[in-house]
């Protein structure tokens, strides 16, 4: 089975003033094609940290991060850009949509990153938020939407460039849980056509429907 | 103590770039880079500044500028802080009187320096005054922008427990607003400097201004003046530093209000 | 209550401007006191078309209410001098200072001044925005050159600029590059500082939600910092352009032969004065119109 991602003794230390604070001492982390995972574990034991390590978002203190084979350690900024904005979709708990952008715009933004031509931009976005049940939706901004409609905008902006690996922090930690279980729905939706998924949760029962429950602890995985 | 002896720890990170100037200064006018500029190396000004601390003269007018600030500086503060509070706090005080402090901001200061004298004669008080009006607009806009970005959540629960108009004023308002007022008399510094130096150089008696304008001595002038410029630069620091101190000080006494 | 401001603010004009009238008719005329009935009514109208456009227009709907205290100072100013209170001082009446505004920007020579004034502040402004801005960029975006470079500065900024003057005559001569370059030092450290604490308040969320759709080092800097710290940045020029003006003057009172600081040693001094803070108040005006624009194009980057 591929490896989409694999992390090799990722450690990180943030400089808080003069203090050094140790968040991640050693993770080493595989995960398959395919997979749905769950990251589990109390506050402050580094979950997010980790999450931002694999997303790319933040560069590991030492230790080696793969993703889909590709040793991220060694590229530059620009090109961790283009991983992101192809490879990751990134769904976070308090949605992170741009304000004043319709759901249609929003959806469109990394595509806009990855050059993609206007027309098939439009049409990729359109095809997404009809498939999330947000035909008629378009043209709203996210304040006039609902938490779980903007949680499915985010979704489709995840999407976007058909990334392998989806990331999602907490994303129905500000959702009731109604619609916290219709965002899960979509996820497994998107696990069994193939996405790899690598959830963040506080919710046991989310985590029961993951194939994988890696528990964090102080900064290291239980076993 | 150990917090000063972390701090000494970064001293030299944080001078590095200073001693790379003074270092790159000395370089280009010992190899002529700077011919025919006549401008003296970084150690004969030094040696300058050194000579200058033992002279009674360079104290003097020391002195005669140290007390133009401070006369300035107090004067500004007095009228600059209640006057803020009074505006940053009611809404109509601030619609009737902000365009006309907008206006007067406005008002070029330097300009008003003939009229100064014209009213209050060619003694200390014009300078004093001009002085005053530089410090003022920064101290007054600061505080006037600090008393009116008060959290409303810590206003509405110190309300809640009936708390009075003066005791909110006392003890809500003011600990919040005070870093920010000095953050703006920190600012207010550098405008006094500027309009210090620039009555003096235009004829008040004695003062910063006066020797760095003054060319009486040739050729050693230069090293002069440049000495006189580092040492106005190093009083500026230890001022700045003694605000930033302040203002850390003042915002641990903030922070005993904030409301989580 | 508004309606009541406004009657009275009214009232308080037209009170104030008949005595510019009647100067006007003294400057025509050269016999001081006697009044024009044309140019009366030629205020007259001017007044009523601003107060009937106000309630037209929204933005001048406050007007009356914001130009109250100006009014009233002027007012005062100008019954002080009437009334004998500010003898034995020379001061002139405001309204023959406002007519002489008037009278001076017909001059052909005072435009020659002025623009050599504003020459002067228009290059030092641009090269200390041309200076500051990426500068300012570089030490809020990189820690690294923040450590090193902050300490510099902060030491450089301590050095009144004025106290440069006679160091950068000696240097680039008596012409107009050290009163260039001094007017540049002026604006720059309230630039730069604004530019660097812009940069670095930047949002971090907005930050990190550009990063996660792949957004490259450029994209983040032109889409997210560049609209969000605009408004500060602006902000900072507003500040800069007080400082600009004050070494403006000073330099010219030291030694230029052309510029409205020379204009203050004439006895036209009380017209130039007025002149230069209705200059000063026009372009605080327009950098705040800019701010504000600004500050939307901030808005629409927001995440919410």
């Amino acid at each position: 089975m591929d490896r989409i991602l694999e992390t090799e003794s990722v450690t990180k230390t943030y400089r808080l003033g003069k203090i050094d604070v140790p968040v991640l001492h050693g993770i080493d982390l595989s995960v398959k094609q395919g997979e749905f995972a769950a990251i589990m574990g109390p506050s402050g034991s580094g979950k997010s940290t980790l999450l931002n390590i694999i997303g790319c978002l933040d560069r590991p203190t030492s230790g080696r991060v793969l993703i889909d084979c590709i040793d991220t350690s060694t590229l530059s900024d620009n090109e961790l850009a283009v991983i992101r904005g192809r490879k990751i979709g990134f769904v976070f708990q308090t949605f992170n949509l741009v304000a004043r952008l319709s759901a249609q715009r929003n959806v469109e933004m990394p595509m806009i990153y990855q050059d993609v031509p206007r027309n098939a931009r439009v049409k990729r976005a359109r095809e997404l938020l009809t498939l999330f049940g947000l035909s008629d939706r378009m043209d709203h901004k996210p304040p006039e939407m609902s938490g779980g409609q903007r949680q499915r905008v985010a979704l489709a902006r995840a999407l976007a460039n058909d990334p392998a690996l989806i990331l999602a922090d907490e994303p129905t930690g500000n959702l009731d849980s109604k619609t916290g279980k219709e965002i899960l729905r979509i996820l497994e939706d998107l696990n069994e056509r193939g996405r790899t998924i690598l959830i963040v949760t506080h919710d046991h029962e989310i985590a029961g429907k993951c194939d994988r429950i890696i528990r964090l602890k102080d900064g290291v995985i239980e076993t | 103590m150990a917090k000063i002896i972390d701090q000494l720890k970064t001293l030299p990170q944080r001078l590095l770039t200073i001693m790379i100037f003074l270092l790159v200064w000395e370089i280009a006018v010992k190899a002529g880079l700077l011919y025919p500029s006549p401008v003296p190396p970084a150690s004969s000004v030094l040696g300058a500044l050194k000579d200058l601390a033992f002279e009674s003269i360079f104290w003097e007018h020391t002195f005669v500028s140290m007390q133009r600030i401070l006369s300035g500086y107090a004067l500004a503060i007095i009228i600059a802080v209640p006057l803020g509070f009074a505006v940053g706090w009611s809404t109509t005080l601030e619609r009737y009187l902000d365009p006309l402090l907008q206006t007067f901001r406005q008002i070029p200061l330097m300009a008003l320096f003939p009229v100064f004298i014209l009213f209050f004669g060619t003694g200390e008080l014009p300078c004093i005054l001009i002085i005053m009006l530089a410090a003022m607009w920064c101290i007054l806009l600061s505080t006037i922008s600090s008393v009116q970005n008060i959290d409303p959540f810590l206003v509405k629960t110190a309300r809640s427990v009936g708390t009075s108009q003066w005791d909110m004023l006392r003890k809500v308002v003011l600990p919040s607003a005070v870093p920010s007022i000095f953050t703006g008399m920190r600012y207010a510094y550098t405008d006094i400097l500027l309009v210090l130096i620039a009555v003096e150089m235009l004829g008040v008696n004695g003062g910063w201004g006066i020797i760095v304008s003054s060319h009486e001595h040739h050729g050693q002038s230069h090293t002069v003046m440049y000495a006189i410029l580092i040492s106005m630069a190093i009083v500026g620091v230890i001022v700045n530093y003694i605000f930033v101190a302040l203002e850390r000080r003042l915002c641990r006494w903030k922070e005993t209000i904030e409301i989580t | 209550m508004v309606v009541y401001t406004r009657i009275i603010a009214v009232a308080l004009t037209v009170l104030l401007l008949i005595p510019i009238a009647q100067g006007h008719g003294a400057i025509t005329e050269s016999s001081p006191g006697e009044s024009s009935p044309a140019g009366i009514i030629a205020l007259l109208i001017i007044i009523a078309g601003i107060f009937l456009l106000s309630y037209k227009i929204k933005q001048l709907n406050t007007l009356p209410q914001r130009s109250l205290a100006v009014v009233i100072f002027l007012l005062a100013w100008e019954l002080a001098v009437r009334a004998g209170l500010t003898y034995p001082a020379a001061i002139p009446v405001p309204s023959r200072v406002f007519q002489g505004v008037m009278d001076i920007v017909l001059l052909e020579k005072f435009w020659e001044h002025t623009m050599i004034s504003l020459e002067r502040v228009f290059l030092g402004y641009a090269l200390a925005m041309i200076i500051a801005i990426p500068l300012g960029f570089a030490v809020g975006w990189f820690n690294t050159v923040e450590r090193y470079l902050d300490p510099f500065l902060q030491t450089m900024r301590q050095i009144p600029q004025l106290a440069l003057f006679p160091a950068f005559i000696l240097f680039f001569g008596i012409g107009e590059l050290p009163k260039i370059l001094l007017i540049m030092l002026a604006a720059v450290w309230w630039i730069l500082l604004s530019t660097i604490s812009a940069v670095q308040s930047v949002d971090p969320f907005l930050v990190k939600t550009a990063r996660s759709v792949g957004a490259s080092q450029w994209d983040l800097l032109r889409k997210v910092v560049l609209p969000s710290a605009a408004p500060t940045i602006i902000t900072g020029m507003r500040y800069a352009s007080t400082e600009v003006i004050l070494v403006l003057v000073a330099v010219e009172l030291l030694g230029a032969s052309k510029g409205l600081g020379i204009l203050l040693n004439t006895p036209r001094y009380w017209e130039v004065l007025v002149f230069m803070t209705i200059l000063g108040v026009t372009a605080n005006y327009m950098l705040v119109l800019l701010e504000r624009r600004l500050c939307r194009w901030k808005e629409e980057i927001e995440i919410g």
